[in-house]
């Protein structure tokens, strides 16, 4: 009896914890988004924790299926989408997570990364950006500015980077989000989104590479600068900024500009009011783009999340629907099926 | 000569004939063999065909390039090949003619298409002058019929335009031929119902046109003579034809059936492996899920994705798609997860020739990995035994928790034959054992044959992970252990290594010893068969072997290899199986090799043995 009463308990995070050693440089960003996923996934998986799934390519975000105590497969290079994508086609019941990193998703898997999206596929993808390439100790990565100075730079970076929120955008992923290894709240919360939404979810998750890219975030996610930095978007809000709430980002045209709301001839009812779930792309694309130029905030949340069947679904659908139509498969008739002709 | 009394002509008996159909990629070539295939067919022949194209969808018309053909062996006898040398050549056009030409037999008959005789039409065949005004068709026995303006007299009064109307000549030529070798036209016309059925213009202009040659060949002036092939008496049951694809695709869909685990098949299209996805993806009412991906990575991949959800996952490629599988194919080996590659072989190296066959990647198979990466390798012998092996590939994939390759090529994808058709349930169940007991659970524990546990995701208290880098014996856990990793390179090879147990003995089709074994693998099956038949017919002993097992190689190999004093072995490659038998066996064997994108030629292989007999034909 007490052992059924104990079953049916909420889990913690320590029933996600694998009996694995974490193995991650002492300070580095990952260690925060493992536990954020374990404190988070007790509100996710509130039963059948087998019927999670963590999949991963190659890096050092990809070894974070061995720190999951559920089903894991940390894969090959960049083709942690593909391995999901027929993970949770043929089995549509399970919870597919994927754990990644920038170079693993947006450079070897980019080809993947943009189909799953397009698809649709009912994945969450975990991208932990550090700009750089850690696993192979300090090479520049997809996600690196122009100039980076790094082992095989060493005159600058003259790649332009890739910005995974437009990429995600551009691919039509249903969900797309942004959180930062500093802030564990808003990161349990954007993941708990994640898992909410039916169909492929994208998350950017700022991660501090302590070895290789120390401080690559500094400028909006340090303690000092982040209220002044960091644009929080919450759906139906107005996207306000600042350690007084005072800044707002107005739309001239297609150009967003910063206002103080408390200056003569501004109001917050200038300010452009975040939509979640507009049908159109372009706003969100707009709010990727926005801390291109200087002296803009860089936005955190989620950027858009919009509903479609999903790839899953679509499949099961539409065998359903043959089935119906011709009837289940019977080999004899098929096998048979044709011109035959008889030998006697 | 017998005399037809439906017919004012004679009729001719003949065992075996070999047509080949040949003219612009645009002309319908190979539909036209096709129906003629399968009326051949269902009239009771033993058949053998050979589709060749080009790789370019339409290539410029009249040019020598872009010339399409597809041969057809038929006979009333058994049959293995689809013939070495046309005895009939039907040329739609002056490139058609200039490339079959020195193909055809001597004294071969011929019929072209005198329309397409043109000013404009020989220069782009590079024709100086006309050959069917000059003595170029000496010795042959030639049949100028205009068949273009023929189809257009005979359509007259068509709704269509003169550009479709002229598209029905390959049914004029279809109708002609069927008249030539008494075949009925139900089969064509119930085909052109059906397929035209919501154009009933053009099913009624191409039904037109086949009655139309059909007729000419009755009443023109030109054909003294019709032939006829018995049926061939062939094994008793229920028949169809059957192309190599089809096969393999009904093959895995029969294992998926028999052991009652769902199909996933993660595959990009490539010729000449794309039919398998399309055949695949026709059969959704078995459940089966057909996953057209980016690419060929994503292929494998999503394919190992769906083994270790639980599915029989299969992907199918060409040797170029084959190339980029390679690095999953190692993941496939380190988690060890049932999981089938196909590899329709084609012309080679790189793009090569995509249309074309050849077998030459056979050490990218069972070599082309990195690390210590054993995979089994099987391959099929004849286009219907690719449903054998397909269903074989499964099987040994599932029981010993492997990667498996099936080598098909070009020639048995396209090529078709008359299948015995077994009955769904002579086919044997191979039953799967999911671990869903906890108690004593460990990833990389094994059975009897070195296989671990197939744990599918979902299944309580059996969490566990798995993945690309070595693993702890038992536990599966990660380990940088030197004893432990050479314990498991051995244990990995150990387990492929054990499949010989499981497999049939390679079995010796004549004498058991003696002077020349002629062994070969996969596709040439046919061509080596009647090739040693035909040495055999003038009185000489020679035994004939064939591998579909090639790693591991069937347990009696060595034996077998001892027994003779020479080997020969016949591929389209330079040597590879050769290469692998010298290496593993030792063996003293004697390689014939032909790399020319086609099957070997039976007479050529015929030659060699001969050369190894002491005699010159």
């Amino acid at each position: 009896m007490e052992e059924k009463v104990k079953t049916q308990l909420k889990f913690t995070a320590k029933d996600f914890a694998s009996d694995q050693e974490v193995r991650w440089c002492p300070g580095c960003g990952d260690y925060s988004i493992l536990a954020q996923v374990q404190r988070s996934f007790p509100d996710i998986i509130e039963k059948e924790k087998e019927k999670v799934v963590w999949i991963s390519g190659i890096g050092c975000s990809s070894r974070f299926p061995y720190y999951m105590n559920t089903y894991g497969f940390h894969s090959i290079h960049g083709r942690a989408p593909a391995i999901a994508t027929g993970v949770k086609v043929a089995n549509p019941e399970l919870s597919v997570w994927v754990a990644t990193g920038d170079g693993d998703l947006l450079s070897i898997g980019g080809n993947h990364f943009i189909h799953a999206c397009r698809r649709n596929i009912d994945l969450k993808v975990l991208l932990f950006n550090n700009k750089i390439y850690g696993l192979t100790k300090g090479q520049y990565s997809p996600t690196s500015e122009v100039g980076k100075k790094t082992k095989t730079s060493p005159y600058g970076s003259i790649d332009y980077p890739f910005n995974p929120i437009s990429v995600a955008l551009g691919s039509d992923s249903t969900f797309i989000a942004r959180t930062i290894d500093t802030n564990p709240k808003h990161m349990q919360t954007i993941i708990k989104r994640a898992a909410d939404h039916k169909g492929f979810a994208f998350i950017e998750i700022f991660q501090n590479c302590v070895i290789f890219n120390d401080g690559a975030f500094d400028s909006y996610s340090d303690k000092s600068v982040r209220d002044e930095n960091l644009l929080f978007l919450e759906h139906n809000q107005p996207m306000l900024f600042g350690a007084k709430k005072d800044k707002g980002l107005k739309l001239v045209g297609t150009k967003p500009v910063v206002i103080n709301i408390n200056e003569p001839g501004n109001s917050v009812n200038d300010v452009l009011v975040h939509n979640e779930f507009d049908d159109s792309p372009v706003l969100s694309m707009i709010l990727s783009h926005l801390s291109d130029s200087p002296n803009m905030p860089v936005p955190i949340g989620v950027f858009r999340q919009i509903m479609k069947t999903t790839y899953d679904e679509a499949v099961a659908n539409q065998i359903a629907e043959v089935k119906k139509i011709k009837g289940e498969g019977d080999l004899e008739k098929l096998l048979f099926a044709g011109s035959t002709w008889e030998v006697n | 000569m017998i005399v037809d009394l439906n017919s004012k002509k004679h009729t001719k008996k003949l065992t075996e004939v070999t047509v080949r159909f040949a003219g612009d990629s645009g002309d319908g070539m190979q539909l036209t063999g096709s129906q003629f295939s399968d009326t051949t067919a269902a009239v009771g022949n033993d058949l053998s065909t050979l589709p060749d194209y080009p790789a370019e969808i339409r290539a410029p018309l009249g040019t020598l390039y872009g010339v399409s053909g597809f041969q057809l062996h038929f006979s009333s006898n058994d049959i293995h090949t689809p013939g070495d040398r046309p005895d009939v050549l039907v040329a739609m056009n002056p490139a058609a003619l200039k490339k079959n030409i020195s193909e055809l037999k001597k004294g071969g008959i011929i019929i072209v298409n005198t329309d397409s005789f043109d000013a404009r039409n020989l220069k782009l065949a590079h024709y100086e002058s006309n050959p069917l005004e000059d003595d170029s068709l000496k010795g042959y026995e030639s049949y100028p019929v205009p068949i273009t303006s023929l189809t257009i007299k005979a359509l007259e009064g068509s709704k269509l335009s003169v550009k479709e109307v002229t598209r029905s000549k390959n049914f004029f030529a279809l109708g002609l031929m069927y008249w030539l070798y008494n075949r009925p036209l139900e089969n064509t016309i119930s085909w052109i119902k059906d397929k035209f059925k919501n154009k009933a213009d053009l099913a009624d202009a191409n039904l037109k046109a086949l009655k139309a040659g059909y007729n000419f060949g009755e009443i023109t002036e030109l054909f003294e003579t019709r032939y006829e092939v018995d049926k061939a008496k062939l094994p008793a049951g229920t028949y169809r034809s059957i192309s190599g694809n089809e096969a393999t695709a009904l093959g895995f869909l029969a294992a998926s059936v028999k052991s009652k685990l769902p199909l996933f098949l993660g595959s990009y299209p490539i010729t000449p492996a794309s039919d398998i996805l399309q055949f695949l993806s026709t059969y959704k009412n078995f459940g089966v899920k057909t996953f057209q991906a980016e690419d060929e990575i994503a292929g494998i991949t999503s394919a190992i994705g769906a083994s270790f959800a639980g599915s029989l996952a299969l992907t199918t490629t060409s040797g170029p798609g084959l190339a980029l599988k390679t690095e999953a194919m190692g993941l496939a080996v380190m988690t060890e997860l049932p999981l089938v590659i196909v590899n329709v072989q084609r012309g080679g190296p790189s793009t090569g020739l995509p249309t074309k066959t050849e077998q030459a990647d056979l050490l990218q198979a069972v070599y082309g990995r990195n690390g210590e990466a054993p995979i089994p390798v099987i391959a099929a012998s004849t286009p219907s035994d690719c449903f054998n092996m397909a269903f074989e590939a499964s099987r040994i994939a599932v029981k010993f928790m492997t990667p498996v390759i099936l080598l098909t090529d070009g020639y048995l994808a396209n090529g078709s034959e008359p299948w015995r058709i077994p009955h769904a349930n002579e086919i044997p169940d191979f039953p799967v054992n999911f671990r869903t007991d906890s108690e004593g659970f460990h990833p990389y524990l094994r059975d009897e044959n070195l296989s671990r546990p197939w744990t599918k995701p979902g299944t309580p208290g059996l969490e566990h992970r798995i993945g690309g880098l070595e693993k702890a014996n038992i536990t599966g856990n990660v380990s940088y252990d030197p004893e432990n990793h050479d314990l498991m390179v051995r244990l990995r090879q150990q387990k492929i290594n054990n499949i010989a147990n499981d497999i049939p003995e390679l079995s010796v089709d004549g004498e058991q010893q003696g002077e020349v074994l002629v062994l070969g693998w996969g596709g040439t099956y046919g061509s080596i068969k009647e090739a040693v038949m035909h040495v055999r017919n003038r009185g000489h002993k020679v035994s004939q072997a064939h591998f579909r097992y090639i790693n591991p190689f069937p347990k009696n190999t060595s034996e077998v290899l001892k027994k003779f004093n020479k080997i020969l072995v016949p591929e389209i490659n330079l040597g590879q199986l050769s290469k692998i038998l010298k290496s593993e066996f030792l063996a003293p064997v004697v390689s014939f090799n032909k790399v020319r994108g086609l099957p070997l030629r039976t007479s050529d292989i015929e030659d060699k043995i001969l050369e190894l007999l002491g005699e010159k034909k």
